[in-house]
């Protein structure tokens, strides 16, 4: 009965992965580059849900707020500080990215300093079940979100005309721009989505921990681009598997007491023997390099 | 007998005359700047924070000078750069402190110093052999990546490593080092890290490398064996980094844990190289102790939460450094206002007025009508006119 529970507790957490991954796998296919800011914008959105929570004591209005803010900050990233460096090479993007990650966590620190806040207990759903089986809301909430979600996504990369001009854009972008695609607006509408995904995955991190920090976007920020590089970065299932695979590990290995204590030494080492057996990831393709 | 000493002098002094004393500036600039302070170090001349200044400077070159063989010359990012320092400090303060509690050396050994110095190194060396085998398969955003969750992974296995051996959470207990000396000797390392890694880049294996930087797939076509120089530039890198643990351990003595190796701190390294320049050791050697200098200095007057505003303006900093020698957007601009650029302008207006004279434009006697398949269309032969030619010393002694 435990183990089931924990499956399932893993599942959402990996949903949450999932969705954080997302973020990463879909710039990373379009833009060709890591955007190690992700995690930050993550964080910007939970204070932004500290914040509005504070005011208004309305989690909804929270939520879409911080939806709108993450969106807004990734597309302002975008602009000022990748879209000077396309087509230059991909260490000074990897950089400059590394840069807006630092710059980011530093004003959150300046602005809420560096102590950690709570979240107001709006978002505590209670538990169901009873006995042994006890699962929380929240778990159910995050599970069927992220199924929803994710399903929605696919749908809309597999049929809306935006969508397919991604797909396009992540194929051939000499093509893609043949055929009457505007590549720079295609890269902001998907830079706005993964920010839009992130603000929503701020939600369902603080039903798990509801504690807020400068540094709160760093872990998930990292573990997500595991869980991507894991399924295979630049596929959408891919990002899903691994997320998945990636939370039900942390559950399991935080389940042993033994292994809690290394549980991120454990995940990191996964992604390390992963990138050693296949490189591409699970659902990765590899493309060969030409000159 | 006098000739003999005439003839083997005169040869000495040809043979120093045709050493290109540019590339070994900075190792002479340091050893000076090592003997004034040693001396007054030594004669009771120079202020305590003055020494830890030095010291931390020599640590941060080193650091700074050995991440630049991996960015700015291999071209590939590594981001676990605290990660490898974490390893060197921890091995070498454990060795150095066994060394001291329980065969009995005194806390300012100078032989258990090296001991620790070189066990620091070689753990690290043996990590980034570790790291470097999937870095063989890797390339640019996987590898950060990788050398970033190696970071975390040694942070987390250090901190909840028992009392006994590493000391855990609490932190390991390392011996200390007298103040007046010990910048000496972190100067001296940083001596040899700068000597040994302007060897490397200097010679074939350096060419090897900076060819891998420029195009890989080039660089195998013709021959270069990616893979072992790869893992030969992470295991240097890290040795040195390593090496700027132990140090790091000797110097802030006393309990040291690895809760300041993080991801910021290797980020901090990776702001010396990239405001130095990429694939230049001055320039990072510069920027180091630039850095070094005006953290300390802001560390007196921002304390708390204000502290951050340095990571701000480093960030920034990194920032439009990178956007603007990079964008291609940027490129007339950056071309105009290259400093280089400038300077020989000036100089070339003050001696003759052919600076709008184009290179290769000279080069032509009589304007091609016709071009033939294969024909070669242009030589860059720039004659170099401001430098008499070097006569060999063999030359002139026949004479």
């Amino acid at each position: 009965m435990e183990y089931i529970i924990n499956f399932i507790n893993g599942l959402s957490l990996g949903g949450i992965y999932a969705m954080i991954a997302l973020g990463y796998t879909i710039v990373y296919g379009i833009a060709k580059m890591l955007n190690f800011a992700h995690g930050d914008i993550i964080m910007a959105g939970g204070y932004t849900v500290v914040v509005t929570l504070g005011l208004l004591h309305q989690p909804i209005v929270a939520v879409l707020f911080a939806i709108i803010f993450c969106t807004v900050l990734g597309v302002c990233i975008e602009k000022v500080a990748y879209k000077p460096l396309r087509g230059s090479s991909p260490l000074a993007v990897l950089i400059t990215a590394i840069g807006m990650s630092y710059l980011l966590q530093s004003l959150a620190q300046i602005i809420f300093g560096s102590a950690p806040k709570m979240v107001l207990d709006y978002l505590n759903l209670g538990v169901l079940g009873k006995g042994a089986f006890t699962i929380s809301v929240s778990t159910i909430v995050t599970l069927s979100c992220t199924v929803v979600l994710m399903t929605a996504l696919t749908l809309f990369i597999k049929y809306a005309k935006i969508g397919r001009a991604m797909v396009a854009v992540s194929e051939d972008k000499a093509a893609a721009k043949l055929m009457g695609i505007n590549i720079n607006s295609i890269i902001t509408i998907t830079f706005a989505i993964g920010s839009a995904f992130a603000g929503l995955s701020v939600i369902f991190y603080f039903m798990l921990t509801p504690t807020m920090s400068p540094t709160f976007g760093a872990m998930p920020g990292i573990k997500a681009f595991t869980a991507a590089v894991i399924g295979g970065i630049g596929s959408i299932p891919g990002a899903i598997i691994g997320g998945v695979l990636l939370g039900v590990i942390e559950c399991f290995s935080n389940m042993i007491p033994q292994l809690a204590p290394y549980t991120e030494a454990i995940e990191f080492g996964l992604l390390i023997i992963i990138l050693l057996v296949k490189p591409s990831g699970i659902l990765g393709k590899m493309k060969k390099e030409k000159v | 007998m006098s000739k003999f000493d005439k003839k083997t002098f005169s040869s000495f002094f040809n043979k120093l005359k045709n050493v290109k004393w540019k590339h070994y500036i900075a190792p002479i600039v340091i050893a000076i700047i090592t003997i004034v302070c040693g001396e007054m170090s030594l004669t009771d001349n120079l202020k305590m924070t003055y020494q830890v200044m030095l010291e931390k400077m020599a640590i941060a070159m080193i650091l700074a000078v050995s991440l630049s063989l991996v960015v700015g010359f291999l071209g590939e990012l590594s981001l676990g750069h605290a990660g490898f320092m974490c390893v060197g400090m921890y091995m070498g303060g454990k060795v150095a402190a066994v060394m001291v509690q329980n065969a009995g050396y005194g806390n300012d050994n100078v032989f258990v110093f090296f001991l620790a110095v070189l066990a620091g190194g070689l753990a690290a060396a043996i990590c980034g052999f570790i790291i470097g085998l999937p870095a063989l398969r890797l390339r640019g955003d996987y590898l950060a990546i990788v050398t970033l969750a190696f970071c975390q992974i040694v942070k987390t296995i250090f901190i909840n490593s028992s009392a006994e051996t590493f000391g855990g959470a609490i932190g390991l207990w390392t011996p200390r080092m007298n103040r007046d000396y010990m910048f000496i000797l972190a100067m001296g390392l940083l001596l040899i890290t700068i000597i040994a890694v302007q060897n490397i880049i200097r010679s074939k294996h350096g060419r090897a490398i900076t060819a891998i930087r420029d195009s890989e797939i080039a660089a195998r076509a013709t021959g270069v064996e990616v893979t072992k120089y790869k893992l030969l530039v992470f295991v240097v890198s890290s040795f040195f980094a390593g090496i700027a643990g132990v140090l790091y351990s000797y110097s802030n003595a006393g309990i040291v844990s690895s809760v300041k190796f993080d991801y910021n701190y290797s980020i901090e390294i990776l702001v010396m190289v990239v405001l130095g320049g990429m694939g230049s050791i001055n320039g990072s050697l510069i920027a180091a102790a630039l850095i070094t200098y005006i953290n300390i200095e802001l560390n007196k007057y921002l304390t708390g939460n204000l502290a951050v505003l340095q990571n701000i303006i480093y960030a920034t900093i990194l920032i439009l450094f990178v956007i603007y020698n990079n964008a291609p957007a940027l490129k007339d601009f950056r071309e105009r206002t290259n400093p280089k650029r400038l300077l020989s302008k000036l100089k070339t207006r003050n001696k003759k007025e052919s600076s709008d004279v184009r290179d290769d434009e000279a080069a032509w006697d009589r304007v091609p009508t016709k071009i033939h398949m294969d024909e070669i269309l242009s030589l860059d032969l720039r004659i170099q006119s401001n430098e008499p030619e070097k006569k060999m010393p063999d030359d002139e002694e026949k004479q």
